[in-house]
């Protein structure tokens, strides 16, 4: 950490295999460290750390000052024990969360990865990877560092990350190796590998990597494309192999964590103003007492020096005046009490504590307690205003289940009738042996239908097993596994399965599926991918008996539009299904077919490829062609999916809003889906006034909608108050009124302004508006002169969503609310991407127990289910604010009552800075006698239980408004603090200084006073924290009257002759307590003094509650109430309200007019393309595809031989380069559309080469493909041909080459590109394996 | 939470009371039916102690005298104004009791704006010192300076500014009856605290060796006239720390204007078996204490007893005046409630 960094990096050089040379620019190693301390530097470190804090270098300058002896009016160690308690508390502390640091980074540091070293893979910990690495990952590993993606068991190198971790995208991508690199295959070759790369330094853009690999004196330009950053995981990719680039805190994950900001409360802010003035208030005492002490020691200690001589260094009045100063600021210092700062950590621990124990925030399908990773935010938990949600994981579950569907006008799914009995989810397994257990569907009829062989149904479920993207794996018989791009797809599909249409594999031209039970094997001709324009995607088959089809699915507005006349009727009535389905908050997708002749197809088919092929405008053009087939389609049905939504999140939206918290959801989806998801969590309502979408691409636009978008509120406002003024007149911003009964809306009527002005108009919003701004349009809306529009025009929405949002701009809108609106946010996110916006929210809370750990590492607060957010909010952070504010309002009290006596002291004893109490009073009254009554209100306080809370939100609101502890009541619990020690010291001195004890002796020697006084001071704070303590549980009873037995037990032992034995001149009130506390005029004189400090207290506070009541006394007596209309079950009223959450199912009845529909697509483009290309086809699911359709027997022996080759990999000299003619048959699929991930620039040393290639269905190679070689041993390399040629079943073709292979395998550039050559002029020589064109 | 339990839930918290705050408590709330009782009860109390404490106080008499110009001390006060302090002055005040003291009579001495709880004044003491302890009676702690030593460095028994300003009035109480004056007898003893007397002071363990003997080196404070182990020439035991008087003196007073016990009355023979006899008394004083350096008053307060002390007026009637604050307050609670919100009307939204 300390180690001097060498001069910023210009740019990196990596060596693969080389750790001398790269040791030579001293990269970071692999090792992260995020602890502060190690055993050595622990002490002075966190000495020095600690001191930074003002208030424990002021304590360590009283310290100094007590010194003095001229000045100390107070031994060292009152100052000194507490100090030293502090300290070491804090010390504690920190080395305790140093520790757990210590233990996660090594568990970090530890992890395994197989490092090549030598030729030989070797398990390495984490921390011992070193730039320039080859290691090896395996299937659903995470990264260890950022890698170059040199080689992996896919084909063509490529392979699937899932970048959750970095930048929350939920679908998987792709990554391909350099093709150079990824023919090196596996260790063997990988060991000899010694490329050079040259790259940027390190830095934080997860999206950009440039660099260039140099090897075998050529150059290769590297992109974001090769690379696999620390934090991805490893899917669907049995292994792959990566060189090390950047490690450890290089890697772009690290480098995007930055340093955790010290997050403050805004208490935390407040306590420190006013410790700071009370420094000043000290300060004015100090001038003022030391003012007195000049004109005292003027006219009277001047003639008081025969008896008291002045100090010989003190000359005159004034230096005494001077030195009595600083007496005084030591002896008033404990109005500011170091026990201040480590009670209130101590609470907000125990808070932590309560919050890691809530058994109600234990989420038992992931087995995660929720969890306090700050202790020092808890009481902001109750007076945030803002929360900002991510979508994917946080408010939805990421899962996509098919819920409805309708059929022909008939529609399935879940009976609408919620008071009916649970529906039994159906049972597939005796129907269909190869349904997905897991698959949950209610509705029998559906199955009935398919069961008695309904055409449209059997059409409709046909449809979904063969109309996508998905890939399957089929390890053993019936073990069906779907790799879906994106889940709708998945949900989708596996309902097709499990209703008898199983879809079991596919080949770049073929779909095998067992429909019914009977294995049926469609040709693909074509498919029409799938774009954010078209919305819809197709596909293009031939079924067995040779008829050809067009089945297409899409959003219903783009389909509905191209389909056949003759289906308006059912039509309409698959729209109202539509509706009610969208309504429900379900995404929605229309599905049709087309029946196709093969003139048509073979015309269709020829006009695609002349688009495909086409150099310019080719997409236009493509598009233009598949809107041309994808007509006068027949309307099958639609669907409905329902995305998942975490258990309880439209209630806990609910009672959030209720409680005036706003949410704003930032999401990185499309506009679309989150449109819905605000819908079906109830954010957005068909009830809402009006819901705008900001969605303009240039400054202007953005402006100009933004503009509109208020006005409008305001003019509905406007004509919504006229209507309304009568009846609820004017209001307190949003859902103000809904909580207040009508006998207020008088008194608010009173306190508004008549006409409002122009600029509160914003806050005066009537009407629920929702905002939904897009990506493009809030990067423009964050510009700063922009700002403020939108910040007014946002705050006045009962609902914000943004959708396609970076990271950073999630950050972005944080601060700006923060900026502009002083108000407490939250941040809740699930991925690495909400990192930026749980740091910068004032509290950042993690969903822990998905597989990502970004997110909760960067959180202060972590649990597993968004609803849980309601409980920490309403009841932990309600009670925390609650809890902190009475500790901090008596804290202060206590401390002025303390303190304040020696003030008026003062007057009486020549302002001497003579103390009232005994030196160890002052010494532990604050960490003794009055700290632990205090300490256990401050934890375990609760004005209402916790169902209450979460009954009515709107106890919730003093929190935001910051009502309970603001510098109002500051000033009042100070000026009841003055007041306290005015009753303190005049009742005792006026009764004292007459009085006698019963034998006579005067009671008014010091001792006894100050004895008196003490007692009364403790027995008077301990009524008063009696009468703040609204929860009295045995802990309380234990500590306030241990407090108080303390207290005389302490004073007695302290006064025993014992200790004044051993230090007479330390003990000398030595039997002051026994004499004094015996006397019945004293505790006259208490009691006196207990009764005029508490009676008007006890007035003020039972006014308050009677005339005035805030909304907890009203819960609170109604609780009362109903505690003692039955008395023995009074407890049980806990358990009822327990549940919320968890009663998800309450679908809304009333359906909106509303015209929506979210569309179930949440993939991307291109992935047509890759399946029909076969790249993405793993060797093990293409011979499973042979295998189920049964085409030829051969493909198992191929299988066998591959398999063989494998496990017997023998060394390949690297050095031999030899062309590889055989491995690129002309049954090569060509790449098509330049879109695709898989084209990249990378492979600079080939030709590009346009036009030649065989035509399949969709396109041209616009760039080349260098041909395909993943298997890794030259003796495989006939059986690896022949397994790619099986990707396009052309068994005769293979055979015919898989004769003449060389052994070697390692491709030069120069061979490629010759076998490529050969390749191209074969592959237009040979016939197209599919036989498109047939 | 050692225990490790299986399971899926094997993280779930403890459902004990404690960790779900639900432990059992009692809330209690300030309603009317609670606080209205209580203020008025309140008022009542205090109001019965303010009315017997007033009653109590009733029966006690108190006289005082300041004595500082009275009568002949005149002079005395005078001749303590120039520095010829060690000359005796004996001077004699007369006061005249209306109404007997009955029971007990104490004697104090009082002193007006003697500044005993200045803070440098009060540490300048060595309760080590006092307590007997050799080292310290040789060599005084630091804090007795400039009291610690005198001029020729010999260390000063008992050091510091406490005990070098004790208070050396004496004084001799005659009652004045028509058969000439009797001599009031005055008990001089059990005049300071048990502990005081007993523990915290303590005389140098002597060893078989006589007083003077053990404090042999030491000088005494530097306004003494008599050294510390000759202050009671009646009662060998009654000297050096463990003297009544100087125990007194030692025990500081909280505020300038103080009393200090000087004596009780001694009831036992006639005519002072029932206490004081009203009629005219003098006090006979030997005059030695300067006050007029510092503006000071010296007078000799006479005063009876109750169970709980002398005689106190505040006491009483600041119970009284609390008990009817209560009181109305209690009353304009009751009135805002009955008017404003009775039966928790407020409550009810």
């Amino acid at each position: 950490m300390f180690r001097k960094r060498p001069p910023p990096e210009e740019e990196r050089k990596v060596r693969a295999n080389d750790r001398e040379y790269n040791e030579k620019f001293q990269y970071a190693s692999n090792c992260i460290m995020t602890s502060k301390y190690n055993i050595v530097t622990f002490l002075p470190v966190n000495l020095f750390e600690q001191f930074q804090e003002v208030a424990n270098t002021y304590f360590l300058f009283l310290l100094i000052l007590q010194l003095i002896p001229q000045i100390s009016s107070l031994s060292w160690f009152t100052t000194i024990v507490p100090l030293a308690l502090v300290l070491s508390i804090t010390a504690v502390k920190d080395a305790t969360d140093d520790y757990f640091r210590h233990k996660s980074d090594s568990q970090v540091n530890n992890r395994q990865s197989q490092v090549l070293i030598r030729g030989s893979l070797q398990n390495e910990k984490w921390m011992n990877v070193r730039v320039g690495d080859i290691i090896k990952l395996e299937n659903n590993q995470f990264v260890a560092a950022d890698l170059l993606l040199l080689s992996s068991s896919e084909p063509h190198g490529l392979c699937y990350i899932e970048t959750a971790e970095l930048d929350g995208e939920s679908n998987m991508k792709v990554r391909q190796s350099v093709s150079v690199t990824s023919e090196l295959g596996d260790q063997n070759n990988l060991a000899s590998f010694d490329g050079e790369v040259v790259c940027e330094p390190p830095n934080n853009k997860l999206d950009r990597f440039c660099g260039t690999l140099y090897w075998r004196d050529k150059k290769y330009t590297l992109s974001n494309q090769n690379m696999l950053l620390r934090g991805c995981v490893l899917r669907n990719t049995e292994a792959c192999y990566g060189l090390v680039i950047f490690a450890g805190p290089d890697t772009k994950l690290m480098q995007n964590s930055g340093r955790t900001k010290f997050k403050r409360t805004s208490i935390d802010r407040l306590m420190n103003t006013l410790v700071l003035w009370i420094f000043g208030f000290l300060v004015c005492m100090g001038v003022i007492l030391a003012v007195g002490n000049a004109v005292w020691e003027r006219e009277v200690g001047f003639l008081f020096q025969s008896y008291l001589p002045w100090d010989p260094p003190v000359d005159n009045f004034l230096f005494s005046a001077f030195l009595s100063f600083w007496s005084y600021v030591i002896i008033l210092n404990t109005v500011v009490p170091i026990s201040l700062y480590v009670s209130v950590e101590v609470i907000r621990l125990g808070h932590s504590y309560f919050i890691n124990w809530d058994q109600q925030m234990f989420c038992s399908q992931c087995n995660t307690p929720a969890e306090a990773r700050t202790t020092t935010l808890n009481e902001e938990l109750g007076q945030v205003e803002y929360i900002f949600s991510d979508k994917t994981g946080t408010l939805t579950q990421n899962i996509m289940s098919f819920n409805k569907c309708s059929i022909n006008g008939q529609t399935y799914g879940e009976g609408s009738d919620p008071l009916g009995p649970q529906p039994k989810r159906l049972d597939f397994t005796p129907f269909n042996p190869l349904a997905d257990p897991d698959f949950c569907f209610y509705d029998d009829t559906l199955l009935e239908a398919v069961k008695v062989g309904d055409t449209h149904t059997h059409k409709f479920f046909r449809l979904l097993s063969l109309c996508h993207t998905v890939m399957s794996e089929e390890k053993s018989e019936g073990a069906l596994l779907y790799k879906a791009q994106s889940p709708d797809e998945g949900a989708l599909v596996t309902a097709a399965r499990n209703f008898g249409f199983v879809f079991r594999s596919r080949t770049p031209g073929t779909i095998t599926t067992t429909e019914m039970g009977r294995s049926v094997t469609y040709t693909l001709l074509a498919i029409l991918d799938f774009n954010n324009i078209r919305k819809r995607m197709s596909v293009i088959v031939r079924n067995p008996e040779g008829r050809i089809c067009l089945y297409c699915k899409g959003a219903d507005t783009v389909l509905l539009e191209r389909l056949h006349p003759c289906n308006q009727e059912l039509m309409n009535i698959t729209s109202d299904h539509l509706n009610e389905y969208a309504a429900d908050g379900l995404r929605t997708l229309a599905l049709a077919y087309r029946d196709l002749s093969e003139d048509e197809w073979e015309a269709w088919s020829e006009r695609h490829r002349s688009a495909a092929k086409a150099a310019s405008c080719r997409e236009d053009r493509l598009a233009a062609a598949y809107e041309q087939i994808e007509q006068d389609m027949v309307l099958l049905g639609a669907t409905a999916i329902e995305d998942k939504l975490q258990e309880g999140v439209p209630e806990t939206i609910a009672v959030l809003s209720l409680a005036n918290i706003k949410i704003w959801v930032l999401t990185g989806d499309k506009q679309e889906t989150a449109v819905n998801i605000g819908y079906s969590c109830k954010m957005l309502t068909d009830d809402m006034t009006e819901v705008f979408i900001i969605s303009g691409h240039t400054v202007q636009s953005v402006r100009q909608e933004l503009r509109r978008a208020r006005d409008r509120m305001i003019e509905m406002s406007r004509t919504r108050d006229g209507k309304e003024e009568g009846v609820e007149g004017c209001f307190m911003g949003n859902g103000f009124r809904e909580g207040q009964g009508d006998s207020r809306g008088g008194e608010k009527q009173l306190q508004c302004p008549p006409p409002p002005p122009p600029s509160n108009l914003m806050d005066n919003i009537s009407g629920e508006f929702a905002l939904v701004i897009n990506g493009h349009s809030l990067a423009h809306a964050l510009e700063a002169d922009m700002e403020t529009e939108f910040v007014s025009t946002a705050c006045a929405c009962k609902a914000v969503i943004c959708c396609r949002v970076t990271p950073l701009q999630k950050a972005q809108v944080v601060e700006m609310i923060k900026k502009h609106k002083k108000a407490v946010t939250l941040a809740i996110g699930d991925g690495a991407n909400d990192v930026s916006m749980i740091k910068s929210a004032h509290i950042g809370v993690g969903i822990s127990g998905q597989e990502g750990i970004q997110a909760v590492l960067a959180s202060d607060y972590s649990f597993s289910q968004f609803r849980f957010l309601q409980r920490l909010l309403l009841v932990h952070g309600r009670w925390s604010y609650l809890r902190m504010c009475r500790f901090l309002c008596y804290f202060f009290y206590k401390n002025f009552a303390f303190t304040m006596v020696h003030f008026w002291f003062g007057f009486y004893c020549g302002f001497s800075a003579q103390t009232v109490y005994d030196q160890y009073f002052i010494t532990l009254y604050n960490i003794v006698y009055t700290s632990l009554p205090v300490l256990a209100m401050g934890i375990f306080d609760q004005d209402v239980p916790d169902q209450r809370s979460l009954e009515y939100p709107k106890l919730y609101e003093p929190g935001q408004l910051n009502l309970l502890f603001n510098k109002r009541e500051f000033f009042i619990c100070i000026a009841q603090g003055i007041y306290t020690s005015v009753v303190l010291f005049f009742v005792p001195c006026a009764i004292l200084s007459d009085a006698t004890q019963s034998t006579g002796v005067p009671l008014a020697d010091y001792q006894t006073f100050a004895v008196t006084t003490a007692t009364a001071l403790v027995i008077v704070v301990s009524v008063q924290i009696a009468l703040d303590t609204g929860f009295w549980t045995v802990i309380n009873h234990v500590f306030v009257w241990g407090s108080l037995g303390l207290y005389f037990s302490i004073m007695l032992a302290l006064q025993s002759q014992t200790l004044f034995g051993i230090f007479p001149n330390q003990f000398h009130f030595v039997g002051s307590a026994q004499s004094t506390l015996l006397q019945p005029v004293v505790w006259l004189t208490i009691a006196l003094a207990t009764a005029i400090c508490i009676v008007p207290v006890l007035a003020f506070r039972f006014l308050k509650v009677d005339l005035k009541p805030q909304l907890s006394d009203t819960v609170r007596y109604t609780q009362l109430v109903r505690q003692k209309k039955r008395k023995p079950a009074g407890r049980s009223v806990g358990g009822a309200w327990r549940g919320v959450g968890s009663v998800s199912e309450g679908r809304l009845g009333a359906r909106g007019s509303s015209r929506r529909s979210g569309y179930a697509f949440a993939h991307t483009e291109g992935f047509g393309e890759l399946i029909t290309s076969g790249k993405n086809m793993r060797l093990s699911s293409l011979a499973m595809a042979t295998f189920a359709s049964r085409h030829s027997s051969s493909w198992i022996d191929t299988l066998r031989r591959k398999k063989h080759s494998h496990t017997n990999t023998p060394p390949s000299a690297s050095g031999e380069s030899s062309p590889a003619p055989s491995c690129v048959s002309g049954s090569i699929p060509p790449l098509s559309n330049s879109s695709s991930v898989l084209c990249g620039s990378q492979d600079a040393p080939i030709e590009e080469e346009t036009g030649a290639a065989p035509d399949t269905q969709t396109a041209s190679s616009s760039s080349t493909q260098n041909p395909p070689a993943p298997a890794p041993a030259s003796e495989a390399a006939d059986g690896s041909a022949q397994t790619l040629n099986a990707g396009v079943l052309t068994p005769a073709a293979l055979r015919s080459q898989g004769g003449d292979s060389p052994g070697g395998w390692t491709i030069s550039l120069g061979a490629v590109q010759e076998a490529l050559l050969r390749w191209k002029g074969r592959a237009s020589a040979s016939n197209s394996p599919v036989k498109l064109a047939e | 939470m050692g225990k490790v339990k299986p399971g899926p839930l094997a993280r779930r918290p403890d459902n004990s009371a404690f960790k779900q705050q639900r432990l059992p408590a009692w809330s209690p709330m300030l309603t009317a039916n609670s606080v209205l009782p209580f203020f008025y009860f309140m008022a009542l109390i205090c109001m019965l102690l303010g009315v017997w404490l007033l009653l109590t106080v009733q029966s006690t008499e108190e006289l005082k005298l300041d004595y500082t110009e009275a009568g002949t001390c005149n002079l005395c006060f005078e001749k303590r104004n120039v520095s010829n302090a060690a000359q005796p002055c004996i001077c004699t005040a007369v006061f005249n009791i209306k109404k007997a003291f009955k029971g007990d009579v104490f004697f104090y001495y009082g002193l007006i704006n003697f500044h005993q709880n200045l803070r440098r004044y009060m540490d300048s003491r060595d309760d080590a010192q006092m307590v007997g302890r050799k080292n310290n009676l040789k060599s005084p702690s630091s804090y007795c300076m400039p009291f610690d030593k005198d001029k020729n460095g010999v260390p000063i028994a008992p050091c510091g500014a406490v005990a070098n300003s004790i208070f050396n009035d004496s004084f001799t109480l005659s009652y004045m009856t028509s058969s000439g004056s009797v001599r009031v007898p005055l008990l001089r003893k059990g005049i300071s605290w048990y502990t005081d007397k007993n523990i915290k002071y303590r005389n140098p363990s002597t060893e078989n060796m006589t007083l003077p003997q053990v404090f042999e080196g030491t000088a005494p404070p530097l306004y003494w006239q008599k050294p510390v182990y000759d202050l009671d020439p009646l009662d060998k035991n009654n000297n050096g720390f463990i003297n009544d008087d100087l125990i007194v003196w030692m025990r500081e007073a909280a505020f300038p204007n103080f009393k200090k016990l000087y004596g009780v009355l001694h009831r036992a023979n006639k005519p002072f078996m029932n206490g004081l006899p009203a009629g005219n008394y003098s006090v006979e004083i030997s005059y030695n204490f300067p006050v007029q350096y510092f503006r000071g008053r010296k007078e000799v307060v006479l005063t009876t007893l109750t169970w709980f002390g002398g005689q106190n007026h505040f006491l009483p009637i600041a119970y009284l005046v609390t008990s009817c604050l209560i009181l109305l307050i209690a009353i304009l609670l009751t009135v805002f409630w009955f008017k404003f919100g009775k039966n928790g009307q407020n409550m009810e939204e």
